[in-house]
């Protein structure tokens, strides 16, 4: 142990000189950072967003929700295929994530086959001996359509927010139907979660003037209408419930803008179609001039005006009891598109810029203070040794910091926890080598190989009990969320620096030390 | 340059004189631990049950707490709790999960904002579904039992598995007895809390393995001393190092308490007593529970060493 080849050495000291290198930029302000020359490092830790203050959004893909809608869409398609061929069927409905009917006339298997061969690819027929029949998405289809909802989503959200201006937003998916957003330095994100939460389906539907709502609610809804409520003005007044058809003339998929405009002095949002929508749409005001065409945002209807005259251009005018805000809200909206699947909040973590500049004093001060405790106290207990051992820990710091630094982890207040922790635990390596040390020394042997002994000895009980460390801070990272995985990551890199610093950097300093002074006996 | 304290001799303390007083001891704790989770439970956070906290502070002079708590009654969102929370312009308020699912939750803080008005910077808001919570506390109960597992594995390896029954023993009892201190004082129970549990874990295994793998050692250099003056032997000869190491960890531990504000307090606390406890367990639990299974020391007399990390045993 006593003999360092000379690449070992040059490998420990660039070690260390890269751990301070990489470290040091962190105790500069970025545009004190800018000033200096390209060749220094610049890059500091990224601090997480309890410290630098921001908000935290966990979303779920509501797929389940999303199929279920597309589901009953499905089921007038297979209403109109059945009667079409004139097979006689009872109790069509949606049940959970298929849709089911019973067969009046088993004789009729092979025809309802034929029938509903047609009705969408990726839906599977199945019909029992005893005419039960039902209707599912193959597994394969339904996962495909559950990734892209949730690609889709991610990229929707991130357009609805880079609308609002926010700066460096992190959109991330998590898990298989979960989005985390990251907001730095939002301190109130109430406006944003009501953007993220609005599905924003535009479309544009025909009211059925033949019955009125009443009738209707009596069990008398014509095929192919549904009814669907008024939004709630701004007075907050219920503006009663349509009868609409559930044809859809033209969906906000066709729209190529959206502006929030005045028309007088009330707050309207103008819109563009593109040419296909715009022909649609122009035919069908066409055909129905002097008819009510209903607004119908996420199922309920905005408003509901006369159509006067054919609208041709493509443009035209929502109106509908906007405020300002909510004509700006909904262009901002029907410009980012709709939501595959509507959205849901699972988790929000919100920290003010004041409670992140105090976490961060609190958690730079608690590092500090035990930096000196720890310090101090291996000084008073071993002497030389224990400024070797300080030594040691003052690179270990550098090093883990380096090491954040250069991994791009976020830094958060338990992560800081796990720094401070480290800084306690890091120097029981020196702990074991030198109570071992001491001990050889007074069994009588002699100097040199008391350390060597020393060195050798206790390094099966620091491997060990690192490792066990180790485990507990995988295990954190693994199965944790947020708080605990800042925590989980500081430890884990706490632990191999300082197996590294411990154990090479002290046994460097001591035999420098042994080389320079040819000591007599071990100072401890 | 000299250390300024030293411990001279290798103590003679009869450690095992004492281990039948604290098996007793640690047995009592830990039924006062199932005792008091099973009668009035663990003080959860958010991060496990769900709800919302909101640390507010008014911008016009101290909180008006009976104010604002009007404010927030009359809002029916079950019983908001409010406290003041370090300086008297800070309240921290509790909103209760709401019945509803996901999304009621969030429409909760969206009234509560509202109804507070604009006189008052939010400094942190936190909400939690309940559907976050419950697999919160699933994964936090697996990692945890994972922990225990992975560890009580990892110590047979090295050791035999009687080894392996002590440490897990003794990992347990600190992770029980840190959850009893929880219910105890009434500590929120939160996500930080379990890190620090898991921590412990780790911490505490790190203690047993110390002075394992001294005993082991102490059975192959002397094979025919009694193993409860070997266990003795063992305890004593790394005694030092136990108090130098716990006082390290301590320090730091301390520092995180003292200075590393209200948001590090639960951690830290947990931190401080598995510390504590932690080595308590290791000199008093896991070193004579191998009393009682006996260890096979012919083989480990045999085995001279293990194939993971060779150590320098032949120069005996």
């Amino acid at each position: 142990m006593l003999y360092f080849a000379n690449w070992k050495i040059l490998l420990i000291v660039a070690a260390c000189a890269l751990g301070v290198l990489f470290s040091v930029p962190n105790l500069f302000s970025a545009s004190l950072l800018d000033t200096l020359p390209s060749f220094v490092p610049h890059k500091q830790v990224s601090l997480g967003l309890d410290l630098r203050g921001g908000s935290y959004l966990l979303l779920k893909v509501d797929f389940a929700q999303a199929q279920h809608e597309r589901l009953t869409s499905v089921i007038d398609t297979v209403r109109e295929a059945l009667r079409s061929a004139d097979i006689g069927y009872t109790g069509l409905q949606v049940q959970g994530d298929e849709i089911v009917f019973t067969l009046r006339n088993t004789g009729q298997i092979d025809q309802a086959r034929q029938a509903l061969a047609k009705v969408d690819p990726d839906l599977n027929l199945t019909i029992a001996a005893d005419g039960k029949a039902n209707l599912a998405y193959n597994a394969a289809a339904a996962q495909t359509r559950r990734a892209q909802a949730v690609d889709q989503s991610i990229e929707i959200v991130r357009r609805r927010i880079d609308a609002t201006g926010i700066k460096e937003p992190n959109i991330t998916r998590e898990g298989s139907d979960r989005i985390v957003v990251e907001l730095p330095g939002v301190g109130d994100p109430e406006h944003i979660k009501t953007l993220i939460g609005k599905t924003a389906k535009l479309t544009f539907q025909l009211v059925d003037s033949g019955v009125s709502v009443e009738d209707a609610r009596a069990g008398r809804l014509p095929p192919g209408d549904e009814i669907l409520p008024g939004v709630s003005g701004r007075a907050g007044a219920d503006q009663g419930a349509y009868v609409v058809h559930r044809r859809v003339i033209v969906g906000g998929g066709q729209l190529v803008d959206a502006q929030p405009t005045f028309e007088g002095n009330e707050p309207v949002v103008s819109f563009r179609f593109d040419s296909e929508g715009a022909r649609r749409f122009g035919d069908a005001t066409r055909e129905n001039v002097g008819k009510q065409l209903a607004i119908v945002l996420d199922h309920k209807v905005i408003s509901a005006p006369v159509i006067k005259e054919p609208i041709l251009g493509g443009n035209g005018v929502i109106t509908g009891s906007f405020t300002v805000q909510s004509a700006s809200d909904l262009a901002l909206l029907l410009r980012a598109g709709a939501l595959p699947a509507p959205i849901t909040i699972l988790q929000e973590r919100t920290v003010g810029p004041g409670l992140g500049a105090d976490s961060i004093h609190a958690g730079v001060l608690a590092c500090i203070v035990a930096v000196v405790l720890v310090v101090v106290f291996m000084v008073l207990f071993y002497g030389l040794f224990g400024i070797f051992a300080d030594i040691a820990l003052f690179f270990n710091l550098c090093l883990m910091i380096g090491a954040l630094t250069l991994l791009g982890a976020t830094l958060t207040l338990p992560g800081i926890a796990g720094i401070v922790l480290t800084l306690g635990m890091a120097v029981d390596a020196n702990v074991l080598i030198y109570e071992r040390i001491r001990e050889e020394v007074r069994v009588g042997r002699t100097l040199l190989s008391a350390l060597e002994a020393g060195f050798k000895r206790a390094f099966g009980t620091i491997f060990d009990s690192h490792l066990t460390t180790l485990v507990a801070g995988i295990l954190m990272y693994w199965l944790g969320s947020g708080p605990v995985r800042g925590f989980a990551v500081t430890l884990s890199i706490g632990v191999l620096t300082s197996l590294f610093s411990a154990i090479l950097v002290t046994r460097l300093l001591i035999v420098t030390w042994l080389r320079r002074t040819k000591p007599k006996a071990i100072p401890i | 340059m000299r250390p300024l304290i030293v411990i001279r001799h290798t103590p003679n303390i009869d450690f095992m004189r004492w281990h039948k007083l604290a098996f007793a001891f640690s047995l009592f704790l830990a039924l006062l631990t199932a005792g008091l989770f099973f009668t009035q439970g663990l003080n959860y956070g958010i991060d496990f049950v769900g709800g919302t906290t909101i640390e507010a502070r008014s911008l016009d002079g101290p909180a008006d707490l009976a104010a604002m708590r009007s404010k927030l009654d009359a809002l029916h969102i079950g019983q908001p709790s409010l406290q003041g929370f370090g300086p008297p312009t800070d309240v921290l308020i509790r909103i209760p999960r709401q019945p509803g699912g996901d999304a009621a939750q969030m429409q909760a803080v969206a009234k509560v904002r509202q109804a507070l008005g604009s006189h008052i910077q939010y400094r942190s808001v936190e909400v939690v579904g309940p559907s976050v919570g419950s697999e919160l506390v699933r994964a936090g109960t697996i990692a945890t039992i994972l922990a225990m597992v992975a560890i009580a594995i990892y110590v047979w390896f090295r050791f035999e598995w009687q080894f392996g029954v002590g440490a897990m023993i003794s990992t347990l009892h600190d992770v029980v007895t840190t959850i009893g201190l929880f219910a105890l004082l009434r500590l929120e129970f939160d996500l930080t809390t379990l890190a620090a549990i898991l921590t412990v874990a780790g911490y505490s295994v790190n203690d047993t393995v110390v002075i394992y793998d001294r005993v082991r050692e102490a059975m192959r250099k002397y094979r025919t001393m009694s193993l409860r003056e070997l266990i003795n032997l063992s305890l004593n000869e790394t005694l030092s190092r136990t108090i130098l190491t716990v006082s390290t960890v301590a320090l730091a531990v301390i520092a995180l308490l003292v200075f590393g504000g209200p948001v590090l307090r639960g951690f830290s606390i947990a931190m401080l007593w598995g510390v504590v406890i932690g080595t308590y367990s290791s000199l008093f639990i896991a070193a004579p529970v191998l009393y009682y299974v006996q260890p096979n020391r012919a083989a480990i007399g045999r085995s001279v060493d293990t194939p993971k990390a060779p150590r320098a045993q032949r120069t005996m």
